[in-house]
């Protein structure tokens, strides 16, 4: 590590905080246009404007728009999102009960996803234009066509209507064995995987094909070296960042863009509590989630990038 | 003695979309004794790579090898597995190839790469190839050679690398090594260096050795015998000293000859000498360029042409040379000093220019590939200044193109075709044609011709001289080749890292005295005779010792290369520019003559400036 690595990446972190408080502004605001609020949705079609306003005063929703935005900002910097205007719980509560869940399910699908869309990649592109890189290429459009909903509504009606293996909600709190683990996750994992799985491997494939075109792959090859030396020695290194992006990209989607796949399977994960937050007119708690997916979001943009710094020469000395 | 290499009717094909195979190298014959140095030479598209690759059982994507065989050392390689060839590749069979900064992987240290082969076959240990790594090191004159592997290839020059490529083709000491225009890309002056370092090993070791080039004259000084190719046909084999004095075949003449550039000095010269006194066309006053802060890339350039004048501007990569040219149209903003247009001074920036300002001053960028958009056709990059300048259309705007095309020596119907669909040289010739459509005064021309061959190049300045002829354009003719501009320019300006080192007419370039960057120069443009490589001059002796520099004082920049630096004066104080009897302004503190030369200072008096630094 020397001055220059880590000004790029106090760089790419003052980026990241910029955005964030760009990304606060707005949801915050835009949030606040949704017709209707807490208030509203308490208190039902029935209450008066006095019931309301009084309402509004003990919640704090009198207060102008701009002072309400520095209240929440201020919470949000010291980890305090507030309470739920629904239910009173604290929102940190609600939101530490789902997170691991969300967390849990992503690292499921990286695992299973990334070696997979890597094999995958750098198969087809070593036999590219071969019968087995047409294959894959073929499936992976479909897989990225498909919408997720139609995997996951096809994966229970053949796994849980036709065959009866798997049960169609992912009744997370009876997974205590492996065994169950497996059970509960297969079909969300499966369903997320496909669209991942075909992403990133056409990421890969196109990053390792830049690098066997280039004139020191060639040099490897005439010096001797083995197909897979020159793909695993020469090749991927040089790769390294445009697929770490790709994967980022990919998985920084799994932090909150599930909403659909948590919700056909009942998963309680971050997206459903979103889900629920919208439907209720739970102002405060969608503005974290949102601030929470966008966090995750910039994370993995940031450990990305951070790779891609570190994995070229020319930065790190 | 027996043959090591012998290569019988090699036959190479390209498959078009079609599948049809197109012939390339149509039945290649030769061999090789041990020991002996075997050149290819032709020009781009003569078949001489695929040949030296074909050397190795390989060709390149597209391409592949029809017929014949390949023996080398009794085998033949074209008859072997593909898991047989990679333990030919690399360890029989080696090879350096032309852009040694592409062939280095950026992402792995420089000795990995240099030993991969030697552990690929498993020929010695690590230990054993990373000792006989700097060995070879050592006698490529590399410096540092115990550390130089621990660095990355984007850490050492470009002539260091390609050394380093040479280390790393002999560290399994192969039966043959192939070196495939291995100091095209260099400066002249790297060139001479890298020659003689691989010309060392080459005959330390007895080395059989293939090397392509397109430059004859490099060639005569590293090869027994030069194989002659065009279209992928052998035109002539011959040992070099026979091939040098009695060319058999008539294309060996031409290419002879192309390498020769005449002299195309015409009445211009007479004119420009009448009109010494008047405004010049073009004027460079005292410019100075930064990059970042305080980097000087350019500085205190005084330059003038004349209406219908060449000025040649020389130097090596590095030395300024487009940054000059790209500071006079606008691309780049001088920190300091003005352009002027016949008198007027132009805003530093091309944004800032008036479109008849614009007009005036034309660039034709150094490689046509990049320089025009591969989707428009040959009427649309035409038509585009056309309008924007002359705001001409339809059916006059057509046959100003088409006079355009017959301008530059193309036929019409080139017109509805795209630069994809055409040669290197055409694509030049609409190049300049795009800047002549403006009707400039004057043409930036940025190495026109070091992309192309020999013959094309020389067309092309033959075009060249015609339209100024016809036009009375002016140019500025930048190059890294002393003997062309020498040749073709009424002035030449030599700058050496961002400084006018030497300064005179064309014709004064032909005579000694010179600058000893001048001079060093000119003695690395390589000869085409044999022996030259070792009887000239350039960076040949040892450089006198002077102590260290005295700090923050700006001094002469050629000062560590330079063979005449005097202690006491040279490391102490900066020079100033003095004016050589024979009329060229230099920029030293020698005066070449035996008499007291007069010296002139410089107007501005930059030295005080310069100190500041």
């Amino acid at each position: 590590m020397n001055k220059t690595v880590l000004r790029l990446i106090i760089n790419r972190i003052g980026l990241g905080i910029l955005t964030l408080w760009i990304v606060s502004l707005v949801v915050f605001f835009i949030t606040n246009l949704l017709p209707g609020d807490a208030a509203q949705e308490l208190l039902g079609q029935a209450a008066t404007t006095q019931t309301l306003d009084a309402l509004r005063a003990k919640l704090g929703l009198d207060l102008p728009l701009y002072v309400r935005y520095f209240h929440w900002l201020g919470g949000m910097l010291v980890g305090d999102a507030g309470t739920s205007m629904v239910n009173g719980i604290p929102i940190l509560q609600l939101i530490w009960s789902r997170l691991p869940n969300t967390l849990l399910l992503a690292a499921f699908v990286t695992l299973v996803s990334v070696p997979v869309a890597m094999f995958i990649g750098i198969v087809s592109a070593m036999y590219r234009g071969s019968w087995f890189d047409r294959y894959i290429n073929i499936l992976a459009v479909c897989a990225v066509s498909v919408p997720e909903f139609l995997i996951a509504t096809i994966a229970v009606l053949i796994f849980a209507v036709k065959l009866g293996w798997l049960s169609a909600l992912s009744h997370i709190e009876n997974a205590q064995t492996f065994g169950e683990m497996l059970k509960v996750f297969a079909m969300p994992v499966l369903t997320l995987c496909s669209v991942l799985v075909a992403q990133m491997a056409r990421m890969t494939r196109a990053a390792v094909i830049d690098q066997l075109s280039s004139s020191y792959v060639e040099m490897a090859l005439l010096k001797g070296a083995s197909p897979i030396r020159m793909v695993l020695r020469h090749a991927l290194p040089n790769a390294i960042g445009p697929i770490a992006n790709a994967i980022a990209l990919s998985l920084s989607y799994l932090l909150g863009g599930v909403i659909i796949v948590e919700s056909i399977f009942n998963y309680p994960g971050i997206a459903t509590l979103m889900l629920n937050a919208v439907s209720s007119r739970d102002m405060p708690l969608i503005q974290a989630c949102a601030m929470l997916f966008c966090f995750g979001y910039l994370v993995m943009v940031l450990i990305a990038d951070i790779s891609e710094i570190v994995s070229n020469p020319r930065l790190r000395k | 003695m027996t043959e090591l290499v012998k290569v019988c009717d090699l036959q190479v094909a390209v498959r078009t979309g079609a599948g049809v195979d197109v012939p390339i190298v149509h039945g290649a014959d030769f061999s090789l004794h041990k020991g002996e140095v075997l050149a290819l030479i032709g020009e781009s598209g003569s078949g001489k790579t695929t040949i030296a690759l074909s050397l190795m059982g390989y060709a390149r994507s597209g391409c592949h090898i029809v017929g014949g065989s390949v023996q080398v050392d009794g085998t033949d390689l074209l008859t072997l597995s593909d898991s047989k060839l990679t333990k030919v590749r690399g360890r029989t069979v080696s090879y350096i190839a032309q852009s040694a900064a592409a062939a280095f992987n950026p992402a792995i240290t420089i000795m990995n790469q240099v030993i991969e082969s030697a552990m690929i076959h498993k020929t010695c240990s690590r230990k054993e190839a990373e000792k006989k790594a700097i060995g070879l090191f050592r006698e490529l004159a590399l410096p540092d050679p115990e550390h130089i592997g621990e660095r990355y290839p984007h850490q050492v020059s470009g002539g260091q690398l390609q050394r380093l490529m040479a280390a790393m083709a002999l560290i399994t000491d192969p039966i043959l090594v192939i070196l495939d225009e291995p100091t095209t890309a260099l400066d002249v002056t790297t060139q001479i260096e890298v020659l003689r370092a691989f010309k060392k090993v080459v005959r330390e070791r007895n080395t059989t050795a293939v090397y392509v080039s397109h430059d004859l004259a490099v060639v005569a000084q590293m090869a027994d015998r030069i194989v002659v190719l065009k279209n992928g046909e052998i035109q002539e084999n011959s040992l070099t000293k026979d091939l040098l004095i009695e060319p058999k075949h008539e294309y060996t003449k031409s290419l002879l000859s192309a390498m020769k550039p005449e002299s195309r000095q015409d009445t211009a010269t007479q004119t420009i000498m009448d009109l010494e006194t008047s405004t010049p066309l073009l004027e460079v006053r005292n410019l100075e360029v930064c990059f970042e802060k305080d980097k000087r890339v350019l500085q205190d350039i005084d330059l003038k042409i004349r209406r219908g004048s060449t000025v040649g501007v020389i130097g090596e990569s590095g030395s300024g040379k487009t940054t000059l040219a790209r500071s006079i149209v606008g691309l780049v903003e001088p920190s300091l000093g003005n352009i002027y247009l016949d008198g007027e001074a132009l805003n530093a920036s091309a944004s800032g220019r008036t479109r008849e300002q614009l007009r005036r001053v034309q660039y034709v960028f150094q490689n046509a590939d990049t320089a025009l958009n591969p989707l428009h056709t040959v009427e649309d990059i035409l038509a585009r200044p056309l309008s924007f300048y002359h705001g001409m259309k339809g059916q006059k705007r057509r046959d100003r193109v088409a006079e355009l095309l017959s301008l530059v020596h193309l036929p019409d119907s080139i017109a509805k075709r795209r630069p994809t669909e055409l040669s290197g040289g055409q694509k030049q010739r609409i190049n300049l044609a795009r800047a002549l459509a403006a009707e400039p005064d004057i043409i930036l021309c940025d190495e026109v011709t070091s992309a192309l061959d020999t013959v094309v190049g020389a067309a092309i300045l033959e075009l060249m001289a015609d339209l100024r002829q016809k036009l009375k354009v002016s140019y500025l003719f930048i190059s890294h080749d002393i003997s062309m501009v020498q040749a073709i320019c009424d002035e030449v300006v030599v700058l050496y890292s961002g400084f006018k080192v030497e300064q005179g007419a064309g014709e004064s370039f032909k005579r000694p005295p010179f600058h000893p960057y001048t001079q060093l120069l000119i003695d690395s443009v390589p000869e085409m005779k044999q022996g030259w490589l070792e009887s000239t001059g350039a960076n040949h002796e040892a450089l006198p010792k002077i102590a260290p520099e005295k700090a923050n004082v700006v001094l002469c920049p050629f000062l560590d290369r330079c063979s005449v630096r005097i202690e006491g004066k040279c490391n102490q104080v900066i020079p100033a520019r003095k004016k050589l009897e024979k009329g060229n302004q230099i920029f030293c503190h020698h005066s070449f003559s035996n008499q007291k030369a007069q010296e002139i200072e410089v107007e501005k008096q930059p030295i005080s400036q310069l100190q500041s630094v």
